[in-house]
């Protein structure tokens, strides 16, 4: 089963609800953590995973072979993200730009265009105790996120884990890297502080899980602090609200200092495995089961 | 304003500088989850659609079925079925390759609205910013287009300064928020992630040469990140522009809706340094003043 936990906004909990989640069923069943929040990865603060392996994630981008290439202009006008300009007498590729489509190497009445990898960033995967896991990070100034993460969703897929659970700590926002970390999710878990901020951003992040056709609940982190916005508007669309974790100055001191909640606070280590058994449970009742289901172990 | 991680406080703190700065335009660059207009409740006064992206369609009419486009298309986004391909929208980059293979002409290129930007009539001036809608790209694009219109807003109506509540990460849309400002102000948190993604989106400030100043947000929640923080911006020589004790008033001005200087009955002014208002609300004050200071430094090199 995959379940991603993702947020409309940054900052509510959702790297600690995944992390703990993870650490709360380890041992249990054959976990697998992947951090797709490529822009800023976390998870590993916490889970301080030792990395076996690095690869580098790269795009094809093009190389105009000047020798060949006459000027024609036919590439810079196919290309959709005005990555590549021609002029008379050179044709400029602009690398941070490109999307990689390959468009112009197709494309290129002389043959002029050949591809070579360009880095935009890198994965790592590794072990966390019996968590294995995979992280991704952009390079700096490379703004395209979305490769990478697909880098990272496929990172452990070569060790065909089978049966178990992958938990996808996904980006904040609504857009297209959070469409690239939670798709072809079996459950998504958004997390949500009780504010307006929470409740707006809430709102959003359920649209989008809508569109991509995931079941969905939500955990309210913070509980207390805030108003009851977030719990009426749950009720009114009925989402369930899977946990609460109440505010408490202690979880928020553990948090910064890249503690282990599970560890420390042994409430939440039943709160996270009760969050589990509501998650595995919607999916057997859910529309299509899964083979993967129904090989989960009960805790 | 930027912070790499989210949920650090920094709209909190851009509804504050609107509350206290003259003469300015506010901008909320976070396209993708924008926050900013629930403490200042702008009324919008212009609405503009946003057509930035495109996606193929097939006129399955013309289609012989013959598959190229699918083996072209490297984002994955058609697939054959029945003998026709099906494009998926969410996936579909744009590339435009697709509609230049087909040997039949039968996939074109339609514009699709990405998202709305707005501007908007605020109590502390005028406001400019935007929706992006779900599962959309370009945000890059977007925020040029709020940025643009703010800085025409500023240019004819003679503001001197554009307060930007710019998004989380280091990605397509920081990079276009922070492109040509005088000043990023980044705010974290003393938690681990806060200290590992201020690092990061230093790395992008300095990257691309932009100037820089931090701002501690609830400074007191772990002394030993703080220090952390301190001792690493030193070394690069980024200025701590302020620290913000956690004060749970914070929150409730958020749910009060309002920027959380305006504590109490107040108007900014009437709270004064011995006034009721809380710790943090004084610590912003003192951050403003700080800013001011950075700013008017910044402007005498135009
Ligand atoms: S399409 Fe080929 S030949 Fe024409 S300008 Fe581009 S690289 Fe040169
Ligand atoms: S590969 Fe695609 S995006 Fe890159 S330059 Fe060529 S046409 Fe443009
Ligand atoms: S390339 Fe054109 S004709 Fe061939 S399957 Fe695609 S749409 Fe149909
Ligand atoms: S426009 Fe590009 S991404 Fe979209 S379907 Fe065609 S080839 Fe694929």
């Amino acid at each position: 089963m995959i379940v991603s936990i993702a947020s409309g906004k940054g900052g509510t909990g959702k790297t600690t609800v995944a992390v703990n989640l993870a650490l709360a069923l380890e041992g249990a069943m054959p976990i697998r953590f992947l951090d797709c929040d490529v822009e800023e990865p976390n998870a590993h603060l916490f889970l301080h995973p030792e990395i076996e392996r690095s690869e580098k994630v790269s795009l094809p981008v093009p190389v105009v072979d000047e020798s060949k290439c006459n000027g024609c202009g036919k590439c810079a006008r196919v290309c959709a993200f005005h990555a590549i300009l021609a002029f008379s007498s050179r044709t400029i590729v602009l690398p941070e730009l490109c999307h990689g489509c390959g468009g112009c190497a197709l494309l290129c009445p002389q043959g002029a265009i050949t591809e070579s990898p360009k880095v935009i960033g890198e994965v790592e995967t590794g072990r966390a105790g019996d968590i294995r896991f995979a992280h991704g990070r952009t390079g700096i100034g490379s703004p395209l996120a979305p490769p990478v993460v697909k880098a990272v969703r496929e990172a452990l897929d070569k060790e065909g884990l089978g049966a178990g659970l992958t938990i996808i700590d996904a980006p904040p926002g609504t857009s297209c890297p959070v469409v690239a970390s939670i798709k072809g999710s079996d459950y998504c878990v958004l997390v949500t502080e009780p504010t307006p901020f929470g409740l707006n951003d809430l709102g959003l992040a359920v649209g989008l899980v809508r569109e991509l056709g995931i079941p969905c609940g939500v955990v309210i982190n913070r509980a207390g602090l805030g108003d009851e916005a977030v719990s009426a508007y749950c009720s009114r669309e009925g989402i369930p609200v899977l946990l609460e974790i109440p505010y408490d100055r202690k979880y928020a001191e553990c948090y910064a200092k890249g503690g282990r909640l599970v560890d420390d606070f042994p409430e939440l280590r039943g709160a996270l495995k009760g969050l589990w058994r509501k998650i595995s449970a919607s999916g057997e009742s859910g529309a299509e089961g899964e083979d993967g289901r129904r090989e989960m172990g009960e805790i | 304003m930027i912070s790499g991680k989210g949920g650090t406080g920094k709209t909190s703190v851009v509804a504050s500088f609107a509350a206290l700065a003259e003469n300015k335009v506010l901008v909320d660059c976070d396209v993708d989850a924008a926050d900013l207009h629930l403490l200042l409740s702008p009324e919008v006064v212009e609405s503009h659609e946003f057509m930035a992206s495109r996606q193929a369609t097939v006129d399955v009419s013309r289609c012989t079925g013959c598959g190229h486009c699918s083996e072209v298309c490297r984002f994955g986004a058609i697939a054959m079925a029945y003998g026709h391909p099906t494009i998926d929208p969410i996936s579909c980059e744009g590339c435009t390759v697709c509609s230049h293979i087909c040997p039949e002409g039968a996939i074109t290129m339609v514009d699709v609205m990405s998202g709305h930007w707005y501007v908007s009539h605020t109590r502390f001036g005028p406001m400019v910013h935007a929706k992006l809608k779900a599962a959309e790209e370009n945000s890059g694009k977007l925020v040029s287009q709020v940025r643009r219109k703010a800085r025409e807003i500023a240019e004819s109506q003679g503001h001197e300064l554009i307060i930007t509540d710019g998004p989380p990460g280091v990605g397509c849309p920081v990079i276009s928020s922070i492109s040509g400002v005088d000043l990023a102000l980044i705010v974290t948190e003393p938690t681990v992630a806060g200290v590992h993604d201020m690092e990061r989106v230093l790395d992008l400030t300095c990257h691309f040469g932009v100037e820089s100043a931090v701002c501690i947000n609830k400074c007191d929640l772990d002394e030993a990140n703080a220090e952390r923080i301190e001792d690493y911006c030193c070394a690069r020589g980024i200025e701590i522009a302020g620290k913000i004790p956690f004060d749970e008033e914070m929150v409730r001005a958020v749910v009060r809706g309002e920027p959380p200087v305006l504590y109490g009955d107040g108007a900014p002014d009437c709270a004064g340094p011995d006034s009721v208002a809380g710790e943090a609300a004084q610590a912003i004050r003192q951050l403003w003043d700080r800013v001011a200071v950075l700013l008017a430094r910044d402007a005498g090199s135009f």
